[in-house]
């Protein structure tokens, strides 16, 4: 695994590999993991696609035209009409930049919360992360689907508390995930040598441990956001969250799922294919990421 | 034998912390969360008297401590509340409905064991080859399915357009007789009293719904088959039984697949949590009469003793699963305990 352990060399030594062969890298490394390749470029179509594509296409996600409701798909609407004659072509783009933004602020919140409290459980050990572990098995004991449906149910439905609901749900693999990497990194040598100029104990925690135990759960937030997508798109289907007539994705499936027993299938099967699309993309990213950095502490 | 006995006593003891957070848990999130009961109940257009007349009759305008204390009390006498939606107690709707949901969730996890142990031990036989590749795609591809978005794509192609699936609504058609209630999973119930015709009705309306949820938790078990298979076929007695001249296939089959079998066991406690939360959308799409239909009708009415007995229930469940796979674990595998 040449390439990979160049990799690690050079994020950790940006000065030993100069721009040039940086980008030489990157590009062996996708040409060696094709998923992690297919990944990438399945996103950026999508992404591509919600920015670009909204200046694009001459309609607005809340137009409503009465005559052309229920069109099937065609050149003047590539994914058709739903009840109200919205295009919802212009409905889904505007429902992925909405998921994409609801996905990263979770991985976001979840990944700092998680490594912070991790850090500091796995650093002090002893009661304080007996007692934090519990929290975490309580935690870990609701399905998190189902925790992000409880938590949502009673905070009410606006956009924030939907990823405040959805990243509670994830915190305690983070949590996890970052007690155990502190745990043996707290006991070698560059940690103890930190102790011994007399570093404050959370410097040594925050600034000397953390940056060095953060690979698993940065791999673990990619696959945070292909959860994140499915997860919010679930509890808007449901009517919980994200409502109507925002365009979101899940909302768009279940607006279009009533229409589904009669035959108008377009109204829900293409927004569910772009759900689909972007969590195949961002899995397949963090997939491989696990499986390269997984060779690299062999 | 001293060290079983004290891993599974210490199991025990954290398993019974863990049920009483859970208690603690269910408590706090549907009753010290900013959110008011009375009025998510009552709505935006709420008067005040009417809050404070519906504040009283749910209880919660009494200290938090005294409410957890009635709660718990409660508790440990069965009680759960009662349901405004049916009138019920929750206990009796949650019995009622856990059958249909035990129905559908066990005809998924047998088809996504069966699948994904094939597709699993393929996999690993022929590491690396288009079939590893393919079985990998489509483990990544089963994580990444919105199941509501399958179930209405089943719905549209195998009843609206190849009519081969009965109306997605129930388990039976409008008008059939339940069969006399056995083990009230009717598929077998309805075999059990040899009514064919019955049995048939019902086993097309549970086929949609399982196909689903079975899809979606057929990906985790394939990748965890693999990963196991590839683990043992690795390790130096299988090496030895090769070298010795077992023939590769009853290597895989025999040593392989019953040495596998133990970190696979891990993946059913996993997957509960896969089907509990397809549950609520797989039966909201099908109006299965399960425990996940119920979770969402009490949601959407704001019917909150019944959310709470269902996220209790399927909380304790989940404990009570692994906390079993665990113990069955420390018994099979001796390393485990000791390690």
């Amino acid at each position: 695994m040449i390439v990979s352990v160049r990799l690690s060399a050079m994020s950790i030594h940006p000065s030993m590999a100069s721009a040039a062969q940086q980008v030489r890298d990157f590009w062996r490394l996708l040409r060696t993991h094709r998923m992690l390749a297919a990944g990438m470029l399945i996103l950026t179509v999508v992404i591509l696609a919600a920015t670009v594509g909204v200046v694009l296409v001459p309609y607005h996600p809340l137009e409503v035209a009465a005559e052309i409701k229920l069109q099937p798909p065609s050149l003047a609407h590539p994914m058709g009409t739903d009840n109200f004659g919205r295009d919802i072509l212009v409905r889904v783009l505007y429902g992925i930049r909405l998921d994409l933004r609801i996905a990263f602020m979770v991985a976001f919140t979840a990944l700092v919360v998680g490594t912070l409290v991790g850090t500091y459980s796995g650093y002090y050990g002893g009661r304080v992360d007996d007692v934090l572990m519990r929290i975490t098995d309580v935690m870990m004991a609701f399905p998190s689907f189902v925790l992000a449906m409880a938590i949502t149910a009673m905070l009410g439905n606006t956009i924030p508390n939907v990823i405040i609901a959805i990243a509670t749900s994830y915190v305690p693999f983070f949590i996890r995930l970052t007690r155990g990497e502190v745990l043996s990194a707290r006991e070698l040598g560059y940690a103890e040598a930190a102790r011994c100029v007399g570093n404050p104990e959370w410097r040594i925690m925050y600034l000397h441990l953390l940056p060095n135990c953060l690979t698993p759960a940065l791999v673990q937030a990619t696959l945070c956001l292909g959860w994140a997508v499915l997860d919010a798109a679930g509890l808007a289907f449901l009517g919980l969250g994200i409502r109507p007539p925002t365009p979101e994705l899940g909302v768009l499936v279940g607006e279009g799922a009533l229409f589904i027993i009669s035959g108008e299938w377009w109204t829900s099967v293409f927004p569910g294919a772009v759900i689909v699309l972007l969590a195949f993309g961002f899995n397949l990213i963090g997939d491989s990421l696990r499986d390269i950095t997984a060779q690299e502490e062999r | 034998m001293v060290s079983l006995r004290r891993y599974v006593a210490r199991r025990l003891l954290l398993g019974a912390v863990t049920l009483l957070g859970v208690v603690v848990a269910v408590f706090v999130l549907t009753s010290v969360l900013p959110g008011d009961l009375a009025s998510l109940k009552l709505g935006p257009y709420a008067t005040e008297e009417g809050l404070a007349a519906m504040r009283t009759e749910l209880g919660t305008d009494r200290p938090v401590m005294v409410q957890f204390v009635d709660y718990v009390s409660k508790l440990v006498r069965g009680d759960m509340g009662r349901s405004w939606l049916t009138g019920q107690t929750v206990r009796q709707d949650m019995s009622q409905r856990l059958p249909a949901t035990i129905e559908l969730a066990l005809a998924a996890l047998v088809m996504a064991l069966v699948v994904g142990h094939v597709l699993g031990i393929l996999a690993a036989v022929r590491r690396d080859s288009l079939i590893d590749q393919a079985v990998r795609g489509f483990a990544i591809l089963g994580a990444s399915t919105a199941i509501f978005w399958l179930a209405l794509v089943f719905i549209y192609v195998f009843y609206y357009r190849l009519d081969w699936a009965p109306a997605p609504v129930g388990r039976l058609d409008v008008g059939s007789e339940r069969p006399p209630p056995v083990t009230r999973l009717y598929v077998v119930d309805s075999l059990l009293a040899g009514d064919w015709e019955l049995f048939t009705s019902s086993l097309a309306h549970l086929a949609l719904p399982a196909l689903a949820l079975g899809f979606i938790v057929t990906a985790p078990i394939t990748k965890m088959v693999r990963a196991a298979m590839l683990d043992v076929l690795h390790s130096d007695f299988i090496r030895t039984a090769r070298a010795i001249g077992v023939p590769y296939r009853s290597i895989v089959m025999r040593d392989g697949l019953r040495n596998a079998l133990i970190p696979i066991l891990t993946t059913i406690g996993i997957v509960f949590g896969y089907l509990m939360a397809g549950n609520v959308l797989v039966e909201r799409i099908f109006a299965w009469p399960g425990i996940g239909q119920y979770a969402w009708q009490s949601l959407i009415s704001k019917d909150f003793e019944a959310l709470r007995g269902f996220i209790l229930v399927v909380a304790v469940i989940y404990v009570l699963i692994n906390l079993t796979i665990d113990l069955l674990y420390s018994v099979i595998d001796p390393r485990i305990r000791l390690g």
